[in-house]
C-alpha cells in the first residue's frame, strides 16, 4: 500500500480551506491523513466530507473511542472514512469527556448506529440525538464501561450455573490466584532496533 | 364461516417472534426480535454480544506477539486472514518490509483461508434453504485445507502462523507440492457442487431477488467485500489498495449484477476459482524463487535460531527478551485493512511506544453487515430472513469480539 502523500497533502489543504471552523489541524503519518476536528462542528464536517466532489468519503468504515484518563477531555472519538470512488481514506478525531455528548452521525450514515452504541457501551461516551443508544456488546444489565483504562481486566462479576438453584447466578469475581501482571519494561530502552553498544561497533570513530 | 372474520382483523396478524440465540440458522449466537405482520417482517432488532470476550481489552494487556493469537479466534472460518491485518498494522508502524518468501506464503495462505471461509458459507447457506448434500461436499474439501493449515502451523484452526515480520516457519517443499496437487483438482469439485446448486430451481426460487443490495445501501451501511461486489461494484482491497505481492499477481474480481442473494452466491463460487489461480501463481513463484528467509533475519522482531542460542549469549538474551518483554512499537496510530473473505477487516492500532498496544480497535466486516439486517429484511417473508442471513456471511467471533 503506497498512498500518494502529495495527494493527501492537497486533500488536507482542501478540507482545511473549506471547513476552517471545524478543522483544528491536520497531519499525515505513515501515509495516513488524520484530521483533528472540533466536536461541535463534527456533523457539518462529516457531511462535507461525504458530499464534496474532491473528498467523496461515502463509506463509514468505523467509529471508535479511545480513553486517555489523564486528559481533561478524556475520550477521543475516532472516525474512519473511505472513498471507494477516489480510493482514499481519512481519519477524524474529536475529543469529549464523560458528560459532554457528541452529535450523533446516524443522520449522515445509518451505519453509525451500532458503532456509536458500541462506543457508548465500552466507554460511556454520550451521543446526542442517537435514535437508540442502548448497550450492545455487553451482558443484559451490565454496569460500568469495560474499555475504560480504570476498569479492571478481570471485571467485577462472574457468572456460573448454580446446580442447586437451577439458574445462572452472578457473583463478585473471586480469583484463586491474584491476576498476574508482569511488568517487563526494563529501565533500559528495552527491545529497540539497536542494542546498546552497537553504535560503537558500526561507527568506527 | 362468519366465525373466522376476526382472524383477518388487522390487529391479530401482528406479533413478535424471538429468534435464537440458539438456532441452527443463526450461524452462531444471534438473537433477533422480529416484528411480524402475518408472515411479513416489519422490524428486526438484533441482539448481539452473546459471544463477547473482550478481545480489545485483552489486547491492551498483552504484548504485540501475545495478542496475535486472539485474531485467530475472531473469524474462526479463516483465521490467518485476521492475523494478517494485525501483522500489517504492526509492520506499518514499525516501517518494516517482510521478506519476499514470507510475503508469498502469506498470500498463499490468505487465499487458502478465503476458500475455507467461502466453502463454509456456501455450504451452510445452501443448507439454510434446504439442500443438505452440498455442505458435505464443501466440508470434504475444507477438511483438506485444514490439514494444510495443520502442516504449516501445527494447528487446524488457531494457527498463530503469521508473525510481525513474516511467518513463523518455512513451508516444506512437499507441502507446497501437495497444495499444488489440491489446486489441480479443486475446480472440478467446485463444478460438482455447482451442478447441484447453481441451476437448481428451488435454490433459485429461494434466492433470486431476495435481499437486494443497491449502491445506496452499500454506501449508507458501510458494506464491503462480497456484499459490494455482488451488486456490481468491482471494489476489492487486493486490487484497489494492494498489500503484500497482490499487485503482481493476475486475478479477476468477479462482480454480480443484481445484488441479490443469488448473485452473492455466484460471486463466492467464482472467487474461489480466482483464489485457486492466485494460489497456483504463488506456488509457482515459491518454487521458482527458491528458499529464503521467512522472518526478517537479524531483526528484533524474530527469534534467533536455536543453534545460534547454544553459542551466543546475545542471542539467548534476545530470545528471552523477545518472548517476555516483546518488541516495542514506536508511538503513533495507524489503520491497516485486508480483504478478508467477509469484507474489509481492519485494525486501528494506537501505540504509545511500549511493548503493548494502547488501543486496538478491530473493525469486523460482519458488524455493519448484520446491522443492516433490519434494512434488508423489511418487507420480506419470514422464511427469507435465514436466507439473507446466510449470504451476509456473518461469524459471531468477529462481530462480538
Amino acid at each position: 500500500m503506497t498512498p500518494n502523500v502529495e495527494n493527501l497533502e492537497d486533500l488536507a489543504a482542501h478540507i482545511e480551506s473549506r471547513m476552517p471552523d471545524a478543522v483544528r489541524s491536520t497531519q499525515i503519518r505513515v501515509g495516513e491523513l488524520t484530521v483533528l476536528a472540533e466536536r461541535d462542528h463534527i456533523l457539518s464536517l462529516l457531511r462535507f466530507l461525504r458530499d464534496d466532489q474532491q473528498c467523496n468519503f461515502e463509506t463509514l468504515i468505523d467509529i471508535c473511542g479511545v480513553d486517555y484518563p489523564e486528559r481533561n477531555e478524556r475520550f477521543e472519538v475516532v472516525y474512519h472514512l473511505l472513498s471507494m470512488r477516489m480510493n482514499h481514506r481519512i481519519r477524524i478525531r474529536i475529543r469529549t469527556d464523560e458528560e459532554t455528548a457528541v452529535p450523533s452521525s446516524v443522520a449522515v450514515w445509518p451505519a453509525a448506529n451500532w458503532f456509536e452504541r458500541e462506543a457508548f457501551d465500552m466507554y460511556g461516551i454520550q451521543f446526542s440525538d442517537h435514535p437508540d443508544l442502548r448497550r450492545i456488546l455487553t451482558d443484559y444489565g451490565f454496569e460500568g464501561f469495560p474499555l475504560r483504562k480504570d476498569f479492571p481486566l478481570t471485571g467485577h462479576y462472574e457468572v456460573r450455573f448454580d446446580d442447586l438453584e437451577k439458574r445462572v447466578v452472578y457473583e463478585p469475581v473471586k480469583l484463586t490466584q491474584e491476576y498476574r501482571n508482569f511488568d517487563f519494561l526494563s529501565p533500559w530502552e528495552g527491545m529497540t532496533a539497536e542494542l546498546p553498544g552497537d553504535e560503537k561497533a558500526g561507527g568506527g570513530n | 364461516m362468519a366465525d373466522t372474520a376476526h382472524i383477518i382483523d388487522e390487529e391479530d396478524r401482528k406479533f413478535t417472534l424471538n429468534f435464537g440465540p440458539q438456532h441452527p440458522a443463526a450461524h452462531g449466537v444471534l438473537r433477533m426480535i422480529m416484528d411480524l405482520d402475518g408472515e411479513v417482517v416489519t422490524r428486526i432488532d438484533s441482539h448481539i454480544g452473546l459471544l463477547h470476550r473482550g478481545t480489545e481489552k485483552l489486547l491492551e494487556y498483552k504484548t504485540y506477539l501475545q495478542g496475535m493469537p486472539y485474531f485467530d479466534r475472531l473469524d474462526y472460518c479463516s483465521p490467518m486472514n485476521q492475523e494478517h491485518a494485525w501483522c500489517l498494522a504492526i509492520e506499518k508502524l514499525l516501517g518494516v518490509q517482510v521478506p519476499r518468501r514470507a510475503s508469498l506464503i502469506r498470500v498463499l495462505y490468505s487465499e487458502l483461508g478465503r476458500i475455507m471461509s467461502h466453502l463454509l458459507n456456501v455450504g451452510t447457506g445452501v443448507m439454510d434453504v434446504g439442500a443438505l448434500t452440498p455442505i458435505t461436499w464443501c466440508f470434504e474439501e475444507r477438511e483438506k485445507l485444514c490439514v494444510f493449515y495443520e502442516r504449516a502451523s501445527g494447528s487446524r484452526m488457531h494457527a498463530a502462523y503469521f508473525r510481525p515480520g513474516g511467518v513463523h516457519q518455512d513451508l516444506p517443499q512437499r507441502l507446497i507440492d501437495d497444495i499444488a496437487v489440491w489446486c489441480e483438482q479443486f475446480p472440478g469439485k467446485l463444478d460438482q457442487i455447482e451442478s447441484l446448486v447453481t441451476e437448481n430451481r428451488i435454490f433459485k426460487q429461494r434466492n433470486v431477488d431476495i435481499g437486494m443490495v443497491d449502491q445506496r445501501t452499500i454506501m449508507e451501511w458501510g458494506f464491503s467485500g462480497v456484499m459490494v461486489r455482488g451488486s456490481g461494484l468491482a471494489w476489492d482491497l487486493r486490487r484497489a489498495q494492494p498489500y503484500e505481492c497482490y499487485s503482481e499477481l493476475d486475478f479477476k474480481i468477479p462482480v454480480g449484477k443484481h445484488g441479490d442473494n443469488y448473485d452473492r452466491y455466484v460471486c463466492r463460487m467464482e472467487e474461489m476459482r480466482e483464489s485457486t489461480k492466485i494460489m497456483q501463481q504463488c506456488i509457482e513463484l515459491l518454487s521458482k524463487e527458491g528458499p529464503g528467509p521467512v522472518l526478517m533475519a537479524g531483526s528484533k522482531l524474530s527469534p534467533p535460531r536455536r543453534a545460534e542460542m547454544k553459542n551466543s549469549m546475545e542471542a539467548l538474551i534476545h530470545h528471552f527478551k523477545l518472548y517476555t518483554e516483546g518488541f516495542h512499537v514506536p508511538e503513533g496510530e495507524c489503520y491497516a485493512a485486508v480483504e478478508a473473505p467477509k469484507g474489509e477487516f481492519g485494525v486501528y492500532l494506537v501505540a504509545d511506544g511500549t511493548n503493548r498496544p494502547y488501543r486496538a480497535k478491530i473493525r469486523a466486516p460482519g458488524y455493519p453487515h448484520l446491522q443492516a439486517m433490519d434494512h434488508l429484511c423489511k418487507g420480506h417473508m419470514l422464511a427469507d430472513v435465514s436466507a439473507v442471513l446466510g449470504t451476509l456471511d456473518i461469524v459471531f467471533g468477529e462481530i462480538d469480539r
